[in-house]
């Protein structure tokens, strides 16, 4: 075998649209990467991301979460979605030791619910079977950095996922080769100090970013957020979760790679 | 019960992939100073594999390598891929072009201006009960860069699960955005105001 023969793919097709207050870009190879086939499945996608952010977004008045949030709503009351996204928030909060919660200190005394580290990458997972109805067609999907790939044909190269540096965010400071998986990676560089530790309420320090590989974006995306507001000790507890594989930038811009393990139990 | 065929299966491919790095820090190791010695010393694991019901060790070849450190896994760079059970990706069905796309990386990866060899060695295809397998490694510089499995069972949709559970990370500190030969790129959550000046955006419009 000759290393760096790749059967060629054909062109990369890629769409940008902004839902959510992000860029969300999709890139395509493969039987449907110019098909009318292949549009519909993006406008789905995109449709099914609508429909998300109508239930969930915390900046709409009328959102079921927002209703949900100021106790206009009781939990009842709210469509199974909802309360789905409100087990995965309970299990991440039990599994990070409480760092991790989608309630957060008002700074009142009180929480306020704020399920958006846990609703982007299970809503992108979720809409990406639009995309995975496609036959023999690779895709790559992020939405603000979080995304998920499939590589349909064996024959066909990986998905490189580069890893923005995140004191430099006009350089990559990592490369990930996926064919079937998830990347998520949670950082500061772009939106200021929003990640918040919920056990203090005070945002989190002592990393920089951390990236986060796994089967789902769901787990990726919490992972990578739990770990990131654990601060100093966000690798060793990355070493405690099965299945996934992790970097973690500290401040100072030296890492840590963390080895994906078998799932325990198996 | 699939569940039991499928905790065989990954029990099974982690000893395996041990082994096939166990193998191969052995024969670095060794290869500096009698390679004929290092071949014959190499048959035990083969055997032990074999034993196993793996059979997926295969001939190294003739070896590159300039230190015994395959195996080990504590660097910065290019450490993907050894350690325990981190597999890469894997397509369904027969193929060398995953192990071919590895290879390539890790070179690219670890030192871009340098010279550096790279050898994928091959075992050959093993036949378990649960389908056939066969695991490939990658050596770059006397360091395993990748291991990958171009054939796996194929039987479920957990297969796949199984393969993407884990993924190399090859770090760069030093490669420039041009020469990273990416397709997307993961970071802290761009807004759609940040969005015009990241560096998705240069490949979104570079439509490469």
């Amino acid at each position: 075998m000759t290393p760096g023969v790749a059967v060629d793919s054909g062109p990369v097709r890629r769409e940008v649209a902004h839902l959510m207050g992000m860029p969300i870009s999709l890139a395509l190879r493969g039987r449907h990467a110019d098909t009318t086939t292949g549009r519909r499945a993006w406008s789905a996608f995109i449709a099914r991301l609508r429909r998300v952010d109508q239930v969930f977004s915390t900046y709409r008045e009328d959102s079921v979460i927002s209703r949900l949030g100021r106790g206009e709503l009781t939990q009842a009351q709210c469509p199974a979605e909802v309360l789905e996204v409100l087990d995965l928030g309970r299990a991440a909060e039990e599994q990070s030791g409480g760092a991790f919660s989608v309630w957060l200190p008002d700074g009142r005394g009180g929480t306020r619910l704020e399920p958006s580290g846990v609703v982007k990458g299970w809503a992108i997972q979720r809409a990406s079977r639009h995309l995975a109805a496609l036959d023999d067609t690779d895709w790559c999907v992020s939405a603000g950095g979080d995304m998920v790939c499939h590589v349909a044909d064996p024959d066909r190269p990986d998905w490189r996922i580069g890893v923005e540096h995140p004191l430099d965010p006009t350089r990559v400071i990592a490369v990930i080769p996926v064919r079937t998986g998830a990347v998520a990676t949670s950082g500061t560089a772009h939106r200021g100090q929003h990640l918040i530790d919920a056990r203090t309420g005070r945002p989190a320090t002592g990393v920089a970013s951390v990236t986060v590989t796994g089967p789902s974006l769901t787990w990726a995306d919490i992972d990578a957020t739990a770990a990131y507001v654990q601060g100093a000790v966000a690798a060793e507890w990355l070493r405690t979760r099965a299945g996934r594989s992790a970097l973690v930038v500290w401040p100072d811009a030296t890492t840590t790679i963390i080895d994906g393990r078998l799932p325990s139990g198996w | 019960m699939g569940d039991l065929i499928m905790k065989k299966i990954v029990l099974w491919f982690a000893t395996t992939v041990s082994i096939v790095v166990l193998l191969f820090g052995y024969r670095t190791s060794t290869n500096a100073t009698n390679a004929s010695a290092a071949t014959s010393a190499q048959r035990p694991y083969v055997g032990t594999a074999t034993a196993g019901g793996t059979a997926g060790s295969g001939t190294a070849g003739s070896s590159t390598g300039k230190s015994g450190t395959a195996g080990s896994s504590t660097g910065k760079s290019g450490t993907a891929g050894s350690g325990t059970g981190n597999a890469v990706t894997a397509p369904a069905s027969p193929s060398t072009s995953t192990a071919a796309n590895g290879s390539t990386a890790a070179t690219s990866a670890s030192s871009p201006a340098s010279a550096s060899t790279t050898t994928t060695y091959t075992g050959r295809v093993a036949s378990t009960r649960w389908g056939d397998v066969q695991v490939a490694i990658t050596v770059t510089d006397g360091k395993i860069s990748a291991v990958s499995v171009p054939v796996y069972p194929s039987g479920n949709g957990e297969d796949q699960q199984i393969n993407a559970v884990a993924l190399p990370i090859l770090v760069q500190e030093t490669v420039s955005n041009q020469s990273a030969n990416i397709d997307m790129v993961s970071g802290a959550t761009v807004t759609s105001n940040g969005y015009l000046t990241s560096l998705q955006s240069a490949l979104d419009q570079a439509g490469l």
